[in-house]
């Protein structure tokens, strides 16, 4: 059942990505170039998703835990750090020169473009390459702390 | 470079779609839906990380284009840039930036603004900087 949830939330979250748009890096390299051939549409993107995620997430973090599993996994982390900085920065310097962030290059692998099939992997090499930097550092996005 | 439409409707639409993923793992699963989190997921250390579940959502987001297909009647269209030296370096920066920075457009943008967490606004303002700064450096500096 939880596998399920698992494969349908996929399924839901990369219908999104492709109705929105957001799954091709040309509207998302477009959003990115205010001073050229600017696409606004990302900020609706944004501005959907997280109104929906805002309203349901406190809808559902009241409850003492989920339906189907143990308790929550969230982020146990606020520090706000060189390493949170420089992660952002580099990751927004990759997803101007490509258009592409996680989500969207992982829904486009049937696609089968060079540049996703080039991308993918490089993009888990790089995610492989900071776990090895930062084991035993601090928490990552990796949930680990039990809300309430 | 490729001019895009605007398309605020549809846009917000699949924000919204994204958003109601987002809301069914936690509330089912009590997960977050931050992407590159996920994909973390399916690599080793194993510990308390439920591979098998991020596996499931990636699979999702795998057969996602061929349910569009079906549904639409077409094929999703987009434009990937071919220079492939330039994809491997960004897919490294995405990759690493996003691990090491603890989340991506999903997890730090969507999810972690959602939690109105500080971390997360820090990191999604400093990757929209970055960004921006990057398109206009490579269209309006170097040449597209």
């Amino acid at each position: 059942m939880r596998q399920a949830v698992n494969l349908l939330a996929g399924v839901i979250f990369g219908l999104g990505l492709l109705i929105s748009g957001m799954a091709n890096p040309a509207k998302v390299q477009n959003f990115l170039d205010l001073a050229g051939t600017f696409d606004p549409s990302l900020i609706f993107v944004m501005a959907g998703a997280v109104a929906v995620t805002f309203v349901g997430y406190r809808l559902v973090l009241r409850r003492p835990k989920p339906v189907l599993a143990e308790r929550f996994y969230l982020p146990a982390s606020d520090i706000i750090d060189g390493r949170l900085i420089l992660g952002a920065a580099l990751f927004g310097i990759g997803w101007g020169l490509s258009g592409f962030c996680p989500g969207p290059a992982i829904v486009s692998l049937p696609l089968l473009a060079k540049g996703t099939l080039i991308f993918l992997p490089a993009m888990l090499a790089g995610i492989g390459l900071a776990r090895l930097l930062s084991q035993g550092k601090a928490p990552r996005a990796e949930p680990v702390a039990q809300v309430d | 470079m490729t001019v895009t439409e605007f398309t605020p409707l549809a846009s917000a639409l699949g924000g919204a779609l994204i958003g109601f993923a987002a809301v069914m793992l936690i509330a089912l699963n009590g997960r977050i839906a931050g992407i590159s989190g996920i994909v973390g997921r399916l690599l080793p250390p194993y510990a308390g990380t439920d591979p098998m579940g991020a596996a499931c959502i990636v699979l999702g987001l795998v057969a996602s284009p061929f349910l569009y297909q079906a549904a639409t009647g077409v094929p999703f269209v987009q434009t990937v840039s071919d220079r492939l030296g330039l994809m491997a370096i960004a897919g490294l920066l995405v990759g690493f930036g996003a691990a090491y920075g603890g989340g991506c457009t999903s997890g730090h943008g969507v999810c972690g603004i959602a939690r109105l967490s500080p971390r997360s606004i820090v990191a999604t303002v400093t990757f929209m900087a970055t960004g921006f700064a990057t398109v206009y450096i490579m269209r309006h500096v170097v040449g597209g």
